[in-house]
């Protein structure tokens, strides 16, 4: 092996980008995660939800997660987001546009996420010992296939997570039927 | 320039986490509520796909697939329940949804 690919697997994710990719994708998703949740407009907080799915999908690249990088294109910011734009255009939203956005008790609420954090800073800060200091490489060019292999199995037996993939297509089921019949007018 | 760990990754997913809880707890418009959510589970996906490659196996991105089918199921069945609701309430405000609240 070649020092200079040793080097750069031993310094985490030189071969691929910089770490200045990270930081703005980093950045990225949480300056929209934060646009979400402040905007009046309920469309304009999807759209920057769907700026912030994709700032993760590249974080996932970053990864080597091509696969569920793709994934989360298509069905989040492809399929999810188009829902919960069709629900927006659905209730009307000129109303509760010209309202209060937040709620009468959110003081409590911003108390507990922020305490949430120092508790997720914490933990961060204690467990970084345990964290080895570099990551291990993925093989990326076959990820989508191992990926496969261990959802439907190879060579005729069942992979590690067949049964749960099924259990998986069974909650799709039940959730569309939920979703029919909530929405229709008589059952 | 330091080199990108996971520890990294998951600063940034402690981030979002903490917005979208922020966005549960405080916000009024249950559209609003229900991105918050995406928002979070979109942080565990991150943390899973950044352990998956930390230990160098792919069974943290198997379960991120896993949570992706989660939130597509969870973001059917509330919208569905949205739209019943605004039906018979004409509203989206999550404070005045207290039918089962005495």
């Amino acid at each position: 092996m070649n020092p200079g690919l040793n080097s750069a697997l031993n310094s985490g994710m030189a071969p691929v980008a910089t770490p200045w990719f990270f930081y703005g994708l980093a950045i990225v998703a949480v300056v929209s995660g934060v646009f979400v949740i402040t905007r009046r407009n309920a469309v304009h907080a999807a759209l920057a939800l769907i700026v912030a799915l994709l700032a993760v999908s590249g974080l996932y690249l970053m990864l080597y997660a091509p696969f569920v990088a793709g994934v989360q294109i298509i069905v989040y910011a492809g399929g999810i987001m188009v829902l919960f734009l069709f629900v927006i255009m659905l209730v009307n939203i000129d109303r509760s546009s010209k309202e209060r956005r937040f709620n009468r008790m959110w003081p409590v609420g911003l108390a507990a996420a922020c305490a949430l954090l120092a508790l997720f800073v914490s933990a961060i800060m204690k467990g970084k010992a345990l964290l080895p200091d570099r990551m291990m490489p993925l093989p990326e060019s076959s990820n989508t296939q191992q990926i496969a292999d261990l959802l439907y199995g190879q060579a005729g037996r069942m992979g590690q997570y067949t049964f749960a993939f099924e259990i998986a297509s069974l909650l799709l089921l039940v959730a569309i039927l939920g979703a029919v019949i909530m929405t229709k007018k008589k059952i | 320039m330091v080199p990108i760990t996971a520890l990294h990754y998951l600063v940034v997913a402690a981030a979002l986490f903490v917005l979208g809880v922020i966005g549960v707890l405080t916000r009024r418009n249950v559209v609003i509520v229900l991105m918050s959510i995406e928002l979070i589970l979109n942080a565990v996906n991150l943390n899973l796909v950044a352990f998956s490659r930390m230990w160098g196996n792919l069974h943290g991105q198997v379960f991120a697939i896993f949570i992706i089918v989660d939130a597509a199921a969870e973001a059917a069945a509330g919208l569905g329940i949205l739209i019943a609701f605004f039906r018979n309430k004409e509203t989206v405000n999550v404070d005045e949804i207290d039918l089962l609240k005495w």
